[in-house]
Formats: structure tokens, C-alpha cells, sequence
């Protein structure tokens, strides 16, 4: 080597990915330190799409602020809407009709779906194939003019109140639900053997930022992003809740098809996985749809006794927990969120040590991270 | 096990390693476990003993609390605590605990359980943040979402929003429209915007 050439690249390079970034999934940054195309380590800058969501509780009754916790997670609302009614519910003693449980179920998966066509469509596209991605997002969209036929209301739902839904279903609705899973289904296989099958996508998230059991629990990390890890959990299976109980399904694991086990590869496919599941809890709760009530008698003012709890649900992104505290009077004390994303990206600088650049922008798309619910 | 043996068994296995029993707050559970309690009961330690509670947590085989979910401060002035809340469930035993400990809130500060779990390290960075608890032995002891100069700690009950963010105004009534927008100048201290007697733009690469 000549001696100018020695001289060439002793220092630490730092370079900004980020807060526009298209790989960085919302607006959010990340320091990256890199020696040429080896990273030494990358710093994820957080906060800019901090809403005070939390503090915003404080100011609104129970019920008010339902429509907010839309804005937690725009990608899984149903959900958030969830765990906050069920955290509620819990402080209130309230029972919910069998309906409204099923109905949320049913919301709930058809969410869980749908979060999962944009997940695995950013997978595909942030490792090179944009096709997968605008494939995806016409499945999605269906789901989406299905829920928009639910509640009205294509992204923010607000659709699961405290004590139930907000709208019943009828038939039509429900056959248009069936008709839409058995179109997906061959797509779900052509998805897994076409796209998951494909040697650049292989290769690009095959045995790429592995993430070992013991870390994946140290730091947090829940639902898919755990479980590719071999870590077998699924609040849905292991501490039910709702209707879950009552149907069957399988918690796809890890299994280090083309790789380690916790490589990217495996958070593909678990998701894909878990969309049949999906698919399968969905026929299972529009078949048994009980009749009867879909809200529960809801006190008008809503005032839950002094107390707290910390509720729970598996989310799209696996645990979406709320701690909730109420002091007495009709506005909570206390609310926070605690969500997936929050965990999966503070392990972003541990195991950003030694990657390359391009292999980071595999790591943040198979954790499926989503800036507003880390920033609230 | 029942919800009030759980939490017996947690009480007397963190009594054993400290030397002292974590009081029982909260929902107290049925002792028969025949109704669910309304809310979460907790044990609580001395702010002093809390890093050696939380890894006794999660080190003793008999408890093994592998996994934070969640760490969160409550702010009570009218008791003049801000009381922190650790959230912890044992993959092992499959069991949930909430654990606590209560701060002077003139002056809050506490262990930094960031070793202990390495999820701690961005809640306790919120914690700073939001509520102005000091981490003791944190590694990068930064705020997390809002900006390192922003006025306070938002989540404590008392604070205030300031009237404007270095020349921005945070009502919606003091904003400007957007003809007078242009013509202020707010970006000015950090040398972006433009000269308040409307000459050139300053900053940049004219001089």
C-alpha cells in the first residue's frame, strides 16, 4: 500500500441516516459511525414524532381519549383502541359481550394482517425488490376497505370502545371478510415460496444481524421479533385474554431455515407464518359469532375506583402493554405505553457493532419498527 | 398458583437477599383467589435497595424475571414522591411482578438498573426525560424524545409549557399567519434565518 493510501480512512466517519430517510421507516435517525462500509456503531435519535400522548391522558376523560390511542400506532390502531378499553375495562370490573369479544378478535386479526403486508412489503423493498412491496399493499388495501366498511375509518379506527365495539357487522360484511381470506391464502403461499423463496432475498436476510434468545428477552423484544429468536410466546396462547381461549392456532417459531435462528430471515418468515394463523382465527370467529349485545352497559361518566393495572395484548408487533393508574376522579393519572417498537429499536446500537451500512437497513426493516409508537 | 401465593413467593424470595420484606401495596389479592382483583398489588422496596432488589429479581432461580416489560414514574406531588414502577414477567415461571420504589421528589434520584436489564437503558433515559429522575451509573444518561434544552420534565404534574421553544410559539392563537410567518424571525438565533431589518439572509456562504 502506498503511503498516502495508509493515511486514507483512519478515522471514524459519522454519517446521518435519517429523519427523511426511506429505509428508516417515520421519521427517525440514526448516527451512524463507520469505518468505509463497516459500522462501528449506530445511535438511534429518537423523538421526532413525540406527541406527549401521554400527558395527553391526563387532560382527557377515559372515553375522550379512545381516539387518540389511535395516533400510538397508526399501522395496528385496532389494537392500541384494545388494550386501552381492556385496561379500562379491568379498573371498571366490566364484563364484555361474547359479540363484541369476537368482533374485536375478527378487527383485531384483519390489523394483524394488514400490519404485516406493510411489514414484510418494507422487508422486500428495503433489500431491493420493490414489487413484493406494491403487491402487498394492494392486499392491504382491501383489508383496509374492509375496516373502513366496519367503523368507517380506513387507519384511525376507533372502533373497540370501553365495554365492547362501536358498530355490529351483518352477513354481507361478514362474506365479504370470507370471500377476501380465501383470495389471500394462495397469495400468502406464493408469497412465502415466490418472494421468501427468492436467492436475493435469501441471502440479504439470511443468517444478517442475529439476535440470540437471552438478548432478544434482555432487551425487550416481544411478539414476531422474539419469537423468530426461538423464544416460543404469544400472549394470545400462554396468558389468554378476550375470546382467544376458544380457537385454535399455532405460534409459528424460529427455526433458522436459511441461517441462524434470529437471523432477518427468520422475522420474515414468522410473519408470514403468522398471517396464516391469522387467516385461520379469522374463519374460525366469523364462524362462531355469537348474537347478542356488542357494548356492555357503560357508566355514562366513566369513573373507575382508585388502583392501577398494567394490561397486555399481543399486538401486531407482539406485547402492546398500557400501565393505567387511576386516582378516582374521570381522567387517568397516569398512562404509559409501552410498545414493541420502543424495544426493538434501543437494541439497534447493540447489534449495530460490526454490520455493514446495507446490512442495517435489513436489521431496522425485519424488527418493523414505527417511529410514532416509539416516540408517543 | 394463585395470584396471592405468586406474589407471597416473590415477597419471601426478596426478603431472603435483602435481608428486609418488600411491603405489599396495591389490589391486595383474594387470599381463596376466587375474584380477580380490580388492579395490580405490588411489592415495594427502599429506593437504597433498589438495584439490589431488581437483580436479585431477576438472578434468583426462584424468581428469574428475565424480561423488563416496562418502567414508568409516577409523580405524586400531593405526597411529595415520584414513585417508579418496574413491570417484570419471568418467561421461566411464567409470572408477572410489579415492582416499586418511592423517590424524594425534590430531589429524585436512583440506582440505574440498566446493567440489570439492558431494556432499562431507553426507559430510565425517558425517566430522565419525562420526569426528571437522576439515573445514578446510567450509561448515556441523555433525554430520549424531547431536546437536551427543553424546559423541565413534562410528565411531572406541575410543569408548565412554555409560551415558545427558542422563538417558536407553542399556542396555536400566538402562531402567525403564514404571510407573517415569512417576514419573522425565528430561525435567526441559529443563523438560518433572515436579518430582522429584511436585508440579506445571514449565515451561509455570502460573506
Amino acid at each position: 500500500m502506498s503511503p498516502e493510501l495508509q493515511q486514507v480512512g483512519r478515522e471514524e466517519f459519522v454519517l446521518n441516516m435519517g429523519p427523511h430517510h426511506p429505509a428508516t421507516h417515520g421519521v427517525l435517525r440514526f448516527v451512524l459511525h463507520t469505518d468505509g462500509e463497516i459500522m462501528r456503531r449506530a445511535v438511534p435519535e429518537v423523538g421526532y414524532l413525540h406527541r406527549g400522548l401521554e400527558k395527553l391522558a391526563e387532560a382527557h376523560t377515559y372515553a375522550a381519549y379512545v381516539p387518540f390511542t389511535d395516533r400510538i400506532n397508526y399501522l395496528e390502531s385496532m389494537f392500541c383502541n384494545q388494550v386501552w378499553s381492556m385496561a379500562v375495562e379491568r379498573l371498571l370490573g366490566l364484563q364484555v359481550p361474547r359479540r363484541a369479544e369476537y368482533l374485536r378478535v375478527i378487527a383485531c386479526e384483519l390489523n394483524r394482517i394488514a400490519n404485516h403486508c406493510i411489514a414484510l412489503g418494507s422487508i422486500a423493498m428495503d433489500v431491493g425488490a420493490y414489487t413484493p412491496f406494491v403487491y402487498l399493499l394492494r392486499e392491504r388495501e382491501a383489508i383496509n376497505d374492509l375496516l373502513e366498511a366496519l367503523c368507517g375509518n380506513r387507519l384511525t379506527y376507533h372502533y373497540v370502545r370501553i365495554g365492547g365495539v362501536a358498530h355490529d357487522v351483518d352477513e354481507g360484511w361478514q362474506g365479504k371478510v370470507r370471500a377476501y381470506l380465501d383470495h389471500l391464502e394462495p397469495i400468502l403461499d406464493e408469497l412465502h415460496s415466490l418472494v421468501g423463496g427468492n436467492e436475493i432475498l435469501v441471502r440479504r436476510l439470511g443468517g444478517v444481524a442475529v439476535i440470540c434468545a437471552s438478548d432478544a428477552v434482555g432487551w425487550g423484544l416481544v411478539g414476531p421479533n422474539l419469537r423468530a429468536s426461538g423464544v416460543d410466546w404469544d400472549l394470545r396462547r400462554d396468558r389468554p385474554y378476550s375470546v382467544y381461549p376458544e380457537l385454535s392456532f399455532e405460534v409459528p417459531v424460529g427455526r433458522g431455515e436459511q441461517g441462524q435462528v434470529g437471523d432477518c430471515y427468520d422475522r420474515w418468515t414468522v410473519r408470514v407464518a403468522e398471517m396464516r394463523q391469522s387467516v385461520r382465527l379469522l374463519r374460525q370467529a366469523l364462524e362462531r359469532l355469537p348474537a347478542g349485545d356488542i357494548l356492555a352497559k357503560v357508566p355514562r361518566s366513566i369513573k373507575p375506583p382508585a388502583g392501577e393495572v398494567y394490561q397486555p395484548v399481543e399486538g401486531a408487533r407482539g406485547e402492546l402493554g398500557l400501565y393505567l393508574v387511576s386516582d378516582g376522579s374521570p381522567k387517568p393519572s397516569r398512562a404509559k405505553w409501552r410498545s414493541s417498537s420502543f424495544a426493538a429499536l434501543s437494541i439497534v446500537e447493540h447489534l449495530s457493532r460490526g454490520l455493514m451500512i446495507a446490512d442495517l437497513v435489513a436489521l431496522i426493516a425485519s424488527l418493523d419498527p414505527i417511529a410514532p409508537e416509539v416516540d408517543r | 398458583m394463585s395470584p396471592a401465593e405468586e406474589l407471597a413467593t416473590c415477597q419471601a424470595a426478596l426478603a431472603g437477599a435483602l435481608g428486609e420484606a418488600p411491603t405489599v401495596g396495591g389490589a391486595a389479592p383474594d387470599p381463596a383467589g376466587a375474584a380477580a382483583p380490580a388492579g395490580d398489588a405490588w411489592l415495594e422496596v427502599p429506593a437504597a435497595r433498589w438495584r439490589e432488589a431488581c437483580r436479585a429479581a431477576r438472578d434468583l432461580p426462584e424468581l428469574g424475571f428475565d424480561f423488563l416489560r416496562s418502567l414508568a414514574g409516577v409523580d405524586r406531588p400531593e405526597a411529595g414522591r415520584i414513585d417508579v414502577v418496574a413491570h417484570l414477567f419471568s418467561y421461566r415461571h411464567r409470572r408477572a411482578l410489579v415492582l416499586r420504589t418511592s423517590l424524594e421528589r425534590a430531589a429524585p434520584e436512583l440506582d440505574s438498573v440498566a446493567q440489570v436489564w439492558p431494556a432499562a437503558d431507553w426507559h430510565e433515559r425517558e425517566l430522565w426525560d419525562l420526569l426528571g429522575v437522576r439515573l445514578r451509573g446510567h450509561p448515556d444518561l441523555r433525554r430520549l424524545l424531547l431536546p437536551e434544552d427543553w424546559p423541565g420534565h413534562p410528565l411531572r404534574k406541575d410543569w408548565q409549557e412554555p409560551a415558545e421553544y427558542r422563538g417558536i410559539p407553542t399556542r396555536r392563537e400566538a402562531r402567525a399567519t403564514a404571510g407573517e410567518l415569512a417576514k419573522q424571525t425565528y430561525l435567526a438565533p441559529r443563523g438560518l434565518g433572515r436579518d430582522p431589518a429584511g436585508g440579506q439572509p445571514d449565515g451561509g456562504g455570502g460573506a
